[in-house]
């Protein structure tokens, strides 16, 4: 009985390995990308594309999650998403999004830049951080895992942490 | 570069770290005198009660002994106090004239460093290169971007901390120019070993012509390679972090880089600031650094050789 739930604890805590990896050296491939990666036009000439689902590894990271945080000051995203309550640019932190709320759709959103102000970042931030901004976005709708979001801000408070958020869909 | 008294507190350069060593001494030589006669005495001690078969009675035999020791211990141990609060007296900063401030703010793992004019205006800007003019009392102006750090040119001052959310303010002052290394002083995260800076002492006439370099703009590219770095500089991830002044590119995240042809060190006065160094840098700082916020930068060789034609001509 005892060799049974050793094992089964050893299981379980495989299963939060990932929140703790930080990848502190990143390599020159992991910083390029110009293009984004998914259509976004649903109207395609010929044989349509196949649907592209990607998982963001970043959003299973503290780490990551956090350096995401400080990437979104640092690159002005607040100047104009605030924390994630708008300003000149949407809310980040509602159920409405307006080019889709899957991992591709908001880093090709940050690659390409969007009509109305949101700048082109594509080939100006390594991929990476893009990912790791993305991640971070999403965090603060509650869509990434509960177990890897941020518990408190370095900051003043001045909304729930992202990890006490509740999913918005 | 490595001078003996490169970074070295028994040499100091200036008349706070000649206080503090003062102290040192007088420190070491009183708690040597003590250690050496305490172990006599043990000894002494010991010899003496080896002949004496029965002690006859357990009060003490030798009362006069007994206060000469106490009178001794109590009389080192005031003097120690006394050049102990002289000490911190002659380095308060308080009711120093200084006749320049310097702002020194700790980031994770660099040292940004402003001049400021008498109005407490922000004039020039530079980063892990302390120039100080000799003979003058300084004041820093300390402060933490992100995590506690700690100023400490051993040469010049004792340690001083960085906290995030406060200014702390001391006085320095190098009375002989020369180089000197310093370092940060509390753990401040992976790379805190690597988070150094060097402080240049020097004549008042070069230490104003130099910060009049300082206050200029950056140089205009003038071969064809150099003008093809400033584009690169420009158009690729440079200018997400770093600012040139007099260019488009006016990040505050990292370092300023108006002036770092003219700086002696790269990456926090880890390695020399040469060409061979400067292009690994850009390219992957994390293999100098690991750890280090600058990520990896991709280019095209051409474009890096441009980069650093342009980076080397902003002296």
């Amino acid at each position: 009985m005892t060799p049974l739930i050793l094992t089964l604890c050893l299981l379980a805590s495989l299963a939060s390995c990932r929140r703790e990896q930080r990848q502190l050296r990143h390599s020159p491939q992991a910083s390029t990308r110009t293009g984004g990666i998914v259509r976004d036009a649903e109207l395609q000439p010929g044989q349509p594309w196949p649907e592209v689902t990607v998982r963001n590894v970043s959003e299973e990271r503290a780490w990551d999650l956090n350096e995401g945080q400080r990437l979104y000051r640092a690159y002005n995203c607040n100047g104009c998403h605030a924390n994630g309550g708008g300003g000149m640019g949407p809310a980040l932190m509602d159920e409405s999004w307006i080019y889709g709320s899957h991992p591709e759709n908001i880093h090709d959103v940050i690659v390409e830049g969007r009509p109305n102000g949101m700048p082109s970042f594509g080939g100006k931030i390594p991929d990476y951080q893009i990912w790791e901004i993305t991640a971070y976005v999403r965090s603060m709708s509650g869509l990434v895992p509960k177990l890897a979001a941020t518990g408190r801000t370095d900051h003043m408070q001045t909304k729930i942490s992202e990890q006490s958020k509740k999913e918005e869909k | 570069m490595t001078s003996s008294s490169y970074q070295d507190a028994l040499h100091p350069a200036g008349p706070y770290a000649n206080t503090i060593v003062g102290v040192w001494w007088f420190y070491l030589i009183v708690c040597t005198i003590v250690f050496v006669a305490v172990w006599i005495a043990l000894f002494i001690a010991i010899r003496r009660a080896r002949r004496r078969v029965e002690p006859d009675t357990l009060a003490p035999r030798a009362p006069r002994a007994m206060m000469l020791a106490l009178a001794a211990t109590t009389g080192l141990l005031l003097a120690m106090l006394v050049s102990s609060i002289a000490g911190a007296r002659a380095l308060s900063p308080q009711g120093k004239a200084v006749t320049r401030e310097i702002q020194v703010t700790g980031h994770q793992w660099w040292w940004d460093i402003q001049y400021l004019d008498e109005r407490s205006d922000h004039i020039a800007q530079t980063a892990n290169e302390l120039h100080v003019p000799v003979g003058e009392r300084v004041r820093i102006i300390l402060a933490s971007s992100d995590v506690i750090h700690s100023f400490w040119v051993p040469n010049l001052h004792g340690k001083r901390d960085l906290i995030p959310g406060q200014k702390s303010i001391f006085v320095i002052q190098a009375d002989k120019a020369g180089l000197y290394r310093a370092q940060c002083a509390e753990f401040c995260g992976l790379q805190h070993a690597k988070m150094a800076f060097i402080v240049i002492a020097e004549p008042k006439h070069d230490f104003e012509q130099w910060l009049a370099t300082m206050r200029a703009s950056a140089a205009q590219p003038k071969t064809a390679d150099e003008q093809r770095g400033q584009q690169v500089f420009l158009s690729t991830s440079c200018g997400m972090c770093h600012a040139i002044k007099g260019t488009s590119a006016g990040s505050r995240v990292g370092p300023d880089l108006t002036h770092v042809g003219s700086r002696r060190t790269l990456g926090a006065a880890v390695i020399p600031n040469n060409r061979g160094n400067l292009s690994g840098w850009i390219a992957d700082a994390g293999g100098v650094k690991p750890g280090v916020l600058m990520p990896p930068n991709p280019l095209d060789p051409d474009d890096l050789h441009a980069l650093v034609a342009y980076l080397e001509s902003l002296k």
